[in-house]
């Protein structure tokens, strides 16, 4: 059995039918004219085969490509509409289908910044005996170890469906040759749910899938319960296709590897701020992606990979806490599910730098917005802070408590004949009793989980406690095992797969 | 035998169960006897009354509190812990009277005067009768005058008296001075509570003790049966 997400009984949507396909022709209008900048030489080949209008810009160092409707429609013809992704425990596995909105929430993605947090007393200066303790938040570089805990943690985070690498290992013995093996080895090594990433070095991409292979059980294993998945945002917006990922793109599609094509335009800057241009635009740039993935290998699993986003106005960078944010991305999912496919969509980012009531409300007005729309994979969710470029742990924790309560809220509601006539008799019940309270029937639904909890970090009535109590919760999470790759398969993957460094080694003596 | 079933009755207190008809925790219990048909069944045994409170309720009812001090109890949990104890004391009552056991004392319960919301009052009756008191519930909009009736006739030791409104609030200092000019007030303690009450209204008012939750209105009760 697949982990059980939640599967959204009545999704909200922005646009209509005849929005949906007035969208759907602005994008093959775009893919034709202006078309694509193609900058890697084997796809603009594969498009002009398959007969595409390909003209060399020698002067810009690229193809322009015109991509006809037919071609991205036969594309979508053979894109899978279902998409597992596996895990090492199978139990973990997600199914991504395109015609349901179940979703999953995960981590993601690859930040510099790990906010560490501490819990400090301040005494009043007005009044000496007054002390309070607050929550204290000290960034620092982000490390292998840190990518370690951050794995374990999330094993232990009950509504983390799947995991992608919130910190970027900056060590000084990680170098652009031993990166891939040691990220995808750190996490796989820490927990038992789905691992998603991008590939920093093409050429280390046979080493990582031959890691999955070895913790699968080879080759068939792993295509039969596909552990790990990639990303590749393929084109640099707006519609010019990267030399390198649009390679990685190729090369992990003839792989059999679940790929997800993402694009992540800013409204504004390298997109237009409005709606209907920047979804028409996104959604050009990722069916562009599809079209190319199923080009090199027909039925290969890709996921829709919507990550749009608005300019800051201050600033110009990436901003999340808008509702620009949500309507983009509600407007993506949707597009997904009008083609069938499961989609990779946003939310959870948070704008200010630290945890706080600013966090809080950005965080939840995506979380729910996006996951009440139906998206299959929502990555970006748990500790993200400063527009993606910090991840704090603790606040991941408070995350996974607000999820879950997301999640209850979205199931369906359970109203037939059972329900009801059991609810009369339940009134009936009490009127005949003294007291008339229907407390005693909480019971039986708190413990199947249909009632919800109360509020796990609430302070003592007077305080905010909630990052002291989540920081608590934390270590405590932190404390508890995770089942590691078994002995003889880790002694196998360290003589296999070079470049991973022995601290990484569970097993390893002294 | 006797032993067993003081047993059973303490393990469906936890639980919560009342009778056959409770599912249990988990559902699986329907039909396996709760605490009325186990108390029921360990008196046909002749088994001694006092041993079934002491051993069974009263253990029971520890354990539910310290599940509910480490929040893996709720107040619904606690709320069915107590009320199968009060069906139990309905049933060993008789018995305990023959047997010389007294209840842990008599406590009059009401919302006042003007007041109908009784959500409140009813779980602190229930939590009280649990904890093994006597407890003579009058339901809500109860007038100082009766409140005053039933002192005078069944002389209970503790009054409790619930308001949820700040309009009826003053109610409960009517109550008090009602007692007292009937010279009543030096025979019974009165506690109050309700949301918009607190410890420095019940002192202004003169009532004897707060509780902020029924949890702390029986420790109120506890901390004054003790002192007295």
């Amino acid at each position: 059995m697949p982990r059980e997400g939640v599967l959204v009984h009545r999704i909200y949507e922005r646009l209509s039918k005849d929005q949906m396909e007035r969208i759907h022709n602005a994008s093959m209008e775009i893919l034709t004219r202006p078309g694509i900048m193609c900058y890697n030489k084997e796809a603009a080949d594969i498009f002009s085969s398959f007969g595409a209008k390909v003209n060399a810009l020698p002067s810009s160092g690229c193809w322009q490509v015109s991509i006809p409707e037919a071609l991205v429609l036969g594309a979508l013809e053979t894109t899978p509409k279902v998409v597992k992704l596996g895990a090492r425990s199978e139990e973990n596995s997600l199914i991504l289908d395109g015609s349901e909105p179940r979703v999953y929430f995960a981590s993601g993605s690859e930040t510099n910044i790990w906010l560490d947090m501490r819990v400090e007393s301040f005494v009043s200066k007005s009044d000496g005996s007054v002390e309070i303790k607050l929550a204290t938040f000290h960034p620092r570089r982000g490390m292998l170890a840190d990518l370690c805990a951050a794995a374990r943690l999330g094993e232990h985070l009950d509504n983390l469906d799947g995991f992608i690498r919130p910190v970027n290992i900056q060590d000084e013995d990680i170098t652009e040759e031993n990166k891939d093996v040691n990220k995808f080895f750190a996490c796989l090594n820490n927990m038992t749910k789905h691992i998603m990433a991008g590939l920093t070095s093409l050429d280390k991409l046979d080493e990582v899938v031959r890691m999955a292979e070895l913790i699968a059980g080879g080759k068939e294993e792993l295509r039969r319960n596909p552990l790990i998945s990639f990303i590749t945002c393929v084109f640099k917006s707006p519609l010019q296709l990267v030399d390198d990922t649009t390679q990685k793109c190729i090369e992990i599609t003839r792989r059999g590897v679940p790929l997800v094509i993402s694009s992540s335009p800013q409204g504004g800057s390298t997109a237009p701020i409005k709606e209907d241009g920047m979804v028409a635009q996104i959604n050009a740039e990722i069916l562009g992606g599809i079209t190319l993935s199923q080009l090199v290998s027909p039925g290969a699993s890709v996921i829709y990979g919507s990550v749009p986003t608005r300019a800051g106005l201050d600033d110009l960078a990436d901003t999340y806490g808008v509702p620009e944010f949500n309507n983009y991305n509600i407007d993506c999912v949707q597009m997904a599910r009008f083609y069938g496919l499961p989609c990779y969509s946003t939310a959870g980012v948070a704008d200010v730098k630290v945890p706080g009531i600013q966090a809080t409300v950005e965080r939840l007005f995506s979380q729910i917005v996006i996951a009440l729309c139906g998206a299959q994979y929502i990555h970006y969710a748990f500790g993200l802070l400063d527009k993606t470029a910090t991840f704090c742990p603790v606040q991941a924790v408070v995350d996974d408590a607000h999820i879950g309560m997301v999640k209850s809220l979205l199931r369906a509601p359970k109203v037939d004949e059972v329900e009801v006539a059991a609810s009369l008799e339940q009134i009936r019940q009490v009127m005949t009793t003294p007291n008339k309270l229907f407390v005693r029937y909480i019971r039986p639904k708190l413990r199947s989980g249909e009632v919800t909890l109360p509020y796990p970090f609430e302070g003592d009535k007077v305080t905010d406690d909630v990052f002291i109590r989540a920081h608590e919760r934390m270590q405590e999470l932190l404390k508890r095992p995770v089942e590691h790759i078994p002995p003889e398969t880790s002694e196998r993957i360290f003589r296999e797969v070079p470049g991973l460094l022995p601290r990484l080694n569970t097993y390893r003596e002294g | 035998m006797t032993d067993d079933i003081i047993e059973q009755i303490k393990q469906n207190v936890i639980q919560g169960r009342m009778d056959k008809e409770d599912e249990g925790f988990d559902g699986g219990m329907v039909g396996q006897p709760g605490v009325k048909e186990l108390v029921q069944q360990a008196l046909d045994m002749g088994t001694d009354p006092r041993r079934m409170v002491t051993e069974g309720l009263t253990e029971a009812m520890s354990i539910v509190g310290e599940r509910f001090e480490a929040k893996d109890y709720f107040i619904p949990d606690m709320l069915a812990s107590a009320e199968t104890v009060g069906e139990a004391m309905d049933i060993l009552a008789p018995h305990l009277a023959k047997s010389g056991m007294a209840t842990k004392g008599k406590v009059i319960m009401a919302t006042v005067k003007g007041d109908l919301h009784d959500i409140g009052k009813n779980i602190v009756s229930i939590i009280l009768k649990g904890a093994g008191y006597e407890v003579n519930d009058m339901g809500a909009d109860v007038t100082p005058e009766r409140i005053v009736a039933i002192v005078t006739e069944e002389k209970p030791d503790f009054i409790g008296l619930s308001a949820l409104l700040t309009t009826t609030m003053m109610a409960m200092k009517e109550t008090i001075e009602s007692l007292a000019e009937a010279g009543l007030r030096d025979k019974v303690k009165v506690i109050i509570g309700g949301a918009p009450t607190s410890a420095e209204f019940a002192a202004e008012i003169g009532a004897d003790g707060y509780g902020a939750d029924a949890f702390q209105a029986v420790r109120v009760v506890e901390e004054l049966k003790q002192r007295s």
